[in-house]
């Protein structure tokens, strides 16, 4: 089977949020120094979902990413865990896109790689979190859609799903090809094993532009554009932490019990 | 774009009354009508649907649109998608508003997709701009730790979901008018492509991570799984939960589902305890609503510290366990 997942390159969320700055001219993040951007978490759960049905079916992962030439570092990532294949999608006119514009990039992409059984596709993405390129992409490319899955298996020409809802578990079907979105509760994305990682080093990663994938360019004119982000900004918190002391750590605990009495 | 009228509100039912998420954007929605001079609709799909018409009413609604179809008795995305994309087609809303809910944030972006919309997910604040009376929506965004407000110029309808108890619910009247009026589409069954095959209720053993009201929380300095039980010790004095952050959850010292933080659940206690964790980014954004954070942690500078109400400075394994005599002390009285 064949298998495309969209992946994203974003800041490290891991980071502690003295960190983390806005330009609220730009409306975008100040990409903090020294700390290398990651694989979006949901983003690296589907590539491990991918990985999973491609041990039990056989076939091809291909993984391709919308963003700088930088994110040729995440679609290596996702070789070294066991995806085939990888483009990136970067272009200045891709930049800065929305959710309409970024399922428009991913859409023509897959088109232009042709057949394929499933996309696979984080639930939302670490950074801006709009929960809804996934959707938009399946509704563009006309094939069903099953969002939030935590196990993901093929039963013939179906894929069943195992999706989270709030107070517990949906089992859905859609026929293939279909879309399908991926949470974290899938389990641990696996570990790249030497030799992958050894051959994701060297793996050449395409960069397709506009051109290259056939994207008219009033689809990703600014102008047109779905949403439009008017303000950015980190809001202050205006919190003065009270620290409790004693002369011992049983005093500073019993302190600490008294001040919170009236809450529990 | 001018011939777009209206607030359309996409109901949501429970335990055959109108979900409480239902009566919040009725109220919100009630308030951008007004605002816009325009009318409040809301959709209700269901076989109960047509007997909570008047609750919605009462609740603001001008018009209540109805499909006693029990096609709709559980939640099936594509069925979900036509009948909504059907009267959207019909009545051309300016703006559409959500639960950011199972059903909501299913939805909300499929039919957006469908539609060519703008829609802006979990919004904590919706206002109608004076000069272009456009909607505008204030969302968390990097994991909470930024605000951004959005707009959409031209895509209608402007489409928002907002969580749950974020807006007042709207208040009874049953004095109101309006109008119930079933849809004329009928969804064709054989039509759907996604099937819904099982439903499973999780069984969860004590209080719910989400529902609790005290959170005990540990992360990379609780060091083993081992050390983690004196965690649930104590959230089971409070009668509360026990979560852990990603590195806890990673090295398997507490399960994958009760990960607290941008990439797992989101709570918000009276109190919620951080052992042992620093406070990055993402975790934050998973405890950032609690009323009260105490933060227990050996290293002053951690940044939890920041987001703290009260804190000590010190090795959780000479603080935790007398505080868990003392809390056991004060529950007992």
């Amino acid at each position: 089977m064949n298998i495309i997942v969209c992946v994203k390159q974003v800041l490290d969320p891991e980071i502690p949020p003295a960190k983390f700055k806005v330009d609220p001219e730009t409306k975008q993040v100040i990409p903090p120094a020294g700390v290398p951007p990651v694989i979006s978490v949901y983003d690296e759960r589907a590539v491990e979902a991918a990985c999973r049905l491609k041990d039990k079916n056989k076939g091809k992962i291909t993984v391709i990413s919308m963003g700088s030439e930088k994110a040729a570092d995440v679609i290596k990532h996702a070789i070294s865990m066991g995806a085939d294949d990888g483009f990136v999608l970067s272009d200045p006119a891709f930049e800065n896109l929305d959710s309409f514009g970024t399922a428009y990039v991913l859409s023509k992409t897959i088109q232009k790689i042709g057949a394929y059984d499933l996309v696979l596709c984080g639930r939302q993405a670490a950074d801006w979190g709009a929960g809804q390129v996934g959707s938009i992409l399946a509704e563009i490319l006309g094939i069903p859609v099953i969002t939030l899955a935590c196990e993901i298996e093929v039963a013939g020409t179906n894929v069943k799903v195992k999706r989270i809802v709030s107070d517990g578990f949906e089992v859905l079907e859609a026929p293939m090809p279909s879309l399908v979105t991926v949470s974290s509760e899938i389990g641990m994305p696996r570990l790249p094993a030497g030799m992958r990682l050894m051959m994701a080093r060297k793996k050449q990663v395409p960069v397709w532009k506009a051109a290259d994938i056939g994207a008219e360019a009033s689809f990703l004119d600014k102008g047109n554009a779905h949403t439009e982000v008017t303000g950015l900004s980190v809001p202050s918190r205006k919190i003065e932490c009270e620290i409790i002391t004693g002369a011992t750590p049983a005093e500073a605990a019993a302190n600490l019990a008294a001040k919170l009495a009236n809450l529990i | 774009m001018d011939n777009y009228k209206g607030v359309l509100v996409c109901g949501e039912m429970a335990d055959g009354k109108l979900a409480p998420i239902t009566i919040e954007l009725l109220g919100v929605g009630r308030k951008l009508a007004d605002e816009l001079g325009e009318e409040l609709s809301v959709l209700l799909l269901g076989s109960k649907s047509g007997a909570l018409g008047q609750d919605a009413i009462a609740y603001g609604a001008d018009n209540v649109y109805i499909s006693e179809d029990s096609l709709f008795d559980i939640y099936n995305s594509d069925a979900y998608t036509m009948a909504t994309a059907n009267l959207c087609k019909k009545i051309l809303p300016s703006i559409m508003l959500f639960g950011y809910t199972d059903i909501g944030c299913d939805l909300s972006p499929r039919l957006n997709g469908r539609l060519g919309g703008g829609l802006s997910m979990e919004c904590s604040a919706l206002s109608i701009d004076p000069a272009t009376k456009l909607l505008v929506t204030t969302r968390p965004v990097f994991g909470g730790n930024a605000l951004a407000t959005m707009l959409s110029k031209t895509a209608r309808p402007q489409m928002a979901t907002i969580r749950a108890k974020v807006m007042p619910p709207a208040e009874r009247n049953d004095s109101r008018q309006g109008k119930i009026i079933p849809l004329e589409d009928k969804v064709d069954p054989s039509a759907l492509k996604v099937k819904v095959v099982e439903k499973i209720k999780e069984e969860v053993e004590g209080v719910k991570l989400e529902d609790a009201e005290v959170v005990v929380a540990g992360g990379r300095g609780m060091g083993t799984a081992a050390d983690f039980a004196k965690l649930r010790e104590l959230a089971g004095i409070l009668g509360g939960a026990v979560g852990g952050t990603r590195v806890a959850c990673d090295e398997g010292w507490v399960s994958a589902t009760l990960q607290i933080g941008q990439s797992g659940k989101v709570v918000s206690p009276k109190l919620y305890l951080a052992v042992g964790l620093s406070g990055a980014m993402a975790h934050i954004a998973g405890c950032l609503g609690s009323k009260c954070i105490v933060a227990i942690n050996k290293d002053n500078d951690a940044n939890i510290f920041n987001v703290a109400h009260f804190g000590i400075v010190g090795d959780w394994k000479e603080i935790l366990p007398p505080l868990t005599e003392k809390m056991k002390e004060l529950k007992g009285k």
